[in-house]
């Protein structure tokens, strides 16, 4: 990887490396709201930006920042396993470049030459809670499988809860995932997503405004919010409150023009109560890849789309009651025996057959829905 | 003047026997008593004294020594006042020699010369039998345990007046008392399955836990009947073999409570503060903890996620061996576990649990609420049950089924076990040399059982269980293999990982 090389000028290193210079004084800065005013100050020139944040000392920070020895830039970045592309650079997203704030470097990790086909194939940017619902992992983890399997790339937070499963079901699709972070390149955050990260860098793209080697802080996941919301056609938020970051995305979304989608959740659940306030203001409805693409290309247009994960053979009579019954809403044992009147034992033998055979998971409270996979013979209960 | 009396000093659940030999000799006049007693074996010189005088006798003003043989053993508690009263009796000339070669003493002085109970009364009975003595005299309270223990004279003696007539033998030994006698009297439980409502997962559950013994975790939002459903598990249990109860009256006798012995399983819910130790069992000299006070019945922790780290770790033995060690300086004392664990759980801090999207738990919260959930104890619970709040169609609907079907049910199935393992013994304790003697699958099976164990990410100790729980399942369904239908049902009720 280190072949690659860092392809940036000079200028656009010593601002990546000022700003991230600078950013516990960004964050004393900005104070309390670090989601109004970073755009603000990332947009400043550097000279304003030191002023704004390092105060006394900011002539002595110029000082150093016009000192540094862009070799040993290069160096770092080389050092780390890492690339950069610069806004000056023909492969750097046109669409992140136009921002006023926009990062003078992008800095990534996995195969640069990604960048290009980042712009050519499209993407889409799937954004939600860190503590989804069950229904809101599961969506998320459907819309990276169906947009994988599309060839569309999925551009997302790599944070825990929906971000991470958009990239799982990416990833299992066998699609182009790109996990923006707020941290440098090479510094997986959260760290229990380790693995996740790895194979991100493996198969997809890693990417971050901050140099190698930079710690998030509290406002650099609101200014990456702006990259993934700028880099994409489309944001879809699947869950998320009404003042989170998710929703923060989606007005950045806005801002730079893009297309903002939802999923639609269950009025007065506290998770869907984001996303159903996009619905009111009029996003897209987003209930699958489906409606994604719809979107993005038109109703109709063909899209190239392989296999979604392997298709279960069809399924003796009694199995398909009971997965009819949790399509049609059942997610407990009970639920399910109740509405199929039959046993609990019959009923829990069945749910535990169909969710080896992967059609339904099951969460820690013992709560079944059903998986994105389909039977042989027979559409999902979605509408599609 | 010399005098020997036997009693015995209780160790975890046994009787250690203990010679109070005592001297009266010339001096000064002194009361001494020697062999590490404790500080309530010290104060017995007063309880004794007082009793003494205030039944009549007379308390000799001479150089009086006891010591408690064997001289090493620390001895703890007021049970050996009524052993140096007597043996000071005796070693007056105030009563005959003879009763202390034949009978033991174990009980506690009030001043006005009454006797008290002690705990451990009917180990110290079984005591008496292995010294080969011919009985033991008791407060009145501890007489019905002591009673049980087939073969030893119990003389209930309610003052120390009566030790003259206990020499004499003019006092009647009590009639021993078979334990089937107290089985046929029934644990009478009173609280019935049918109080729950709706649930039928749980029923089910339930019905399995009790027909095999396994441990269960039940996980749901507060107020679905998670501790009303624990609570009804002890009368879907079998009955208590003769074996058994004198086993559970030991224990409880020991502990100081169950003076009257009962049929009934113990049911032992400690508040979620406890400390190992007290789970355990512990101290000097050692005493049982929760865990061995459930021997032979049910330990429901309610709340599990809210207990200490260190309490839920010292279950694991217990657990796994069916016994607990406590080692301390002066010894090891290993007791008998063998319970049925309950542990229920909301599924986070807040109740409300973080897939109904409601939840307002920090998630590093939840993230420790869970992982006392998961890992190396639950790991150890077979069977697990999810809840949600009932409908309120279930909840008005009529009674469910009561108990006395189910525990007919459970009382078939356990019967197959014990022909097939022993008496006793139910499908949560087999080896896993018992597992593949007596859980052996057809091809279909197995090919079910290694897609969980991929699928679901089963550890080697979850396919076990697994295996014992279908087990279960097949001998309640009156199979002598274990079906495609078991084996589902049994991974259906395996606790699935975070994911």
């Amino acid at each position: 990887m280190t072949a690659a090389g860092v392809e940036a000028c000079d200028q656009c290193l010593r601002r990546a490396w000022l700003v991230a210079g600078l950013s516990a004084g960004i964050e004393r800065a900005l104070g309390r709201s670090p989601s109004r005013r970073a755009q603000e100050l990332l947009a400043l020139p550097d000279d304003e930006l030191t002023a704004a944040v390092a105060g006394g000392e900011h002539a002595s920070v110029s000082e150093r920042a016009r000192a540094r020895d862009p070799g040993r830039l290069r160096a770092a970045v080389a050092g780390a396993r890492a690339w950069a592309r610069c806004r000056h650079h023909e492969a750097f997203p046109g669409g992140l470049g136009r921002l006023a704030d926009a990062p003078p470097v992008l800095f990534g990790r996995g195969d640069p030459a990604l960048l290009t086909s980042l712009v050519s194939d499209g993407c889409v940017t799937v954004v939600g809670a860190r503590r989804p619902s069950s229904y809101g992992r599961e969506l998320a983890t459907l819309l990276g499988r169906e947009l994988g399997s599309a060839r569309l790339c999925l551009v997302s937070g790599m944070a825990l809860g929906i971000d991470s499963c958009a990239h799982e079901g990416a990833l299992e699709a066998g699609g182009f995932t790109v996990a923006v972070l707020g941290s440098g390149p090479d510094v997986p955050h959260p760290v229990r997503m380790r693995r996740l990260y790895e194979r991100i860098v493996e198969h997809g793209l890693v990417l971050s405004e901050l140099p190698p080697g930079t710690g998030p802080r509290r406002w650099t996941f609101p200014a990456r919010n702006r990259i993934m919301a700028a880099l994409s056609a489309m944001t879809v938020v699947v869950e998320g409150r009404e003042r989170s970051g998710s929703l923060i995305t989606a007005a950045l979304a806005v801002e730079a023009g893009r297309e903002v989608g939802a999923v639609p959740g269950r009025v007065g659940a506290a998770t869907a109560s984001g996303p159903n306030q996009l619905l009111r203001d009029g996003a897209h409805v987003i209930r699958g890849g489906q409606d994604v693409l719809d979107a993005m290309v038109g109703v109709g247009v063909p899209v190239a789309s392989g296999p979604i994960g392997t298709r279960a053979t069809a399924l003796p009579p009694e199995l398909t009651a009971v997965l009819d019954e949790v399509e049609r809403g059942a997610a407990t044992q009970d639920a399910v025996a109740r509405a199929s009147g039959l046993d609990a034992g019959p009923v829990a033998a069945a749910l535990a057959r169909l969710e080896l055979a992967g059609l339904l998971s099951c969460d820690l409270a013992g709560r079944y829905t059903r998986t994105a996979l389909a039977v042989d013979g027979r559409g999902r209960g979605r509408p599609d | 003047m010399l005098a020997v009396a036997r009693t015995f000093a209780l160790i975890g659940i046994d009787a250690d026997p203990v010679h109070v030999e005592l001297d009266i000799g010339g001096g000064l006049p002194s009361f001494t008593i020697v062999g590490l007693p404790d500080p309530a074996v010290r104060e017995s010189r007063e309880r004794v004294r007082a009793a003494l005088v205030n039944s009549g006798f007379e308390f000799p003003l001479r150089r009086i020594t006891a010591n408690l043989a064997p001289a090493d053993l620390p001895k703890a508690g007021p049970g050996f006042d009524l052993a140096i009263a007597a043996a000071l009796l005796v070693a007056s000339n105030q009563i005959p020699r003879g009763m202390l070669e034949r009978h033991a003493l174990a009980g506690e002085l009030a001043l006005d010369g009454s006797i008290r109970p002690v705990p451990g009364a009917l180990a110290m009975a079984e005591g008496t039998r292995r010294l080969g003595l011919r009985g033991i005299a008791v407060a009145p309270g501890d007489a019905p345990q002591a009673a049980l223990v087939s073969g030893v004279e119990v003389v209930a003696l309610d003052h120390i007046a009566r030790l003259r007539q206990l020499a004499d033998g003019s006092i009647a030994a009590l009639p021993p008392t078979a334990p089937e006698s107290l089985l046929a009297d029934g644990a009478n439980c009173s609280a019935d399955l049918a109080d729950l409502k709706g649930q039928p997962a749980l029923r089910s559950a339930l019905e399995v836990v009790a027909a095999g013994g396994h441990g269960v975790l039940i996980v749901g939002p507060p107020g679905v009947g998670k501790t009303l459903a624990a609570r009804r598990l002890p009368s879907l249990l079998p009955p208590l073999a003769a074996e058994e109860l004198l086993e559970v009256a030991r224990i409880a006798g020991a502990c100081g409570d169950g003076l009257a012995p009962t049929a009934a399983r113990p049911f032992r819910a400690p508040h979620h503060t406890v400390s190992g130790r007290a789970l355990t069992g512990g101290g000097t000299p050692p005493r049982p903890g929760e865990v061995t006070r459930a021997h032979r019945g049910v330990l429901f922790l309610d709340e599990l996620g809210e207990f200490r780290r260190d309490a839920l770790e010292a279950l694991r033995q217990p657990l796994e061996e069916g016994r607990v060690t406590i080692s301390r300086v002066g010894g090891s004392v290993t007791l008998p576990s063998r319970f049925t664990l309950v542990a229920a759980s909301n599924p986070c801090p807040c109740g409300r649990g973080e897939e109904s999207g409601e939840c307002e738990c920090h998630h590093g919260a939840v993230a420790r609420y869970r992982a006392k959930l998961s890992g190396a104890l639950a790991d150890r619970i077979d069977v697990f049950v999810g809840l949600e709040r009932p409908e309120a169609t279930q909840l008005a609907a009529a009674p469910g089924e009561r108990s006395a079907p189910v525990h007919e049910r459970v009382r078939a199935a356990r019967l197959l076990q014990h022909e097939r393992l022993g008496e006793g013994r139910c499908n949560a304790e087999m080896t896993p040399e018992e597992i593949g003697l007596h859980c052996s699958l057809d091809r279909g099976s197995e090919r079910l059982l290694a897609s969980a164990h991929e699928g679901l990410g089963l550890s080697g100790r979850g396919w076990d269980g697994v295996l014992r729980v279908a087990r279960t399942l097949a001998d309640l369904d009156g199979c002598e293999r274990i079906g495609e239908q078991q084996v589902a049902h049994a991974v259906s009720l395996r606790r699935r990982g975070d994911r």
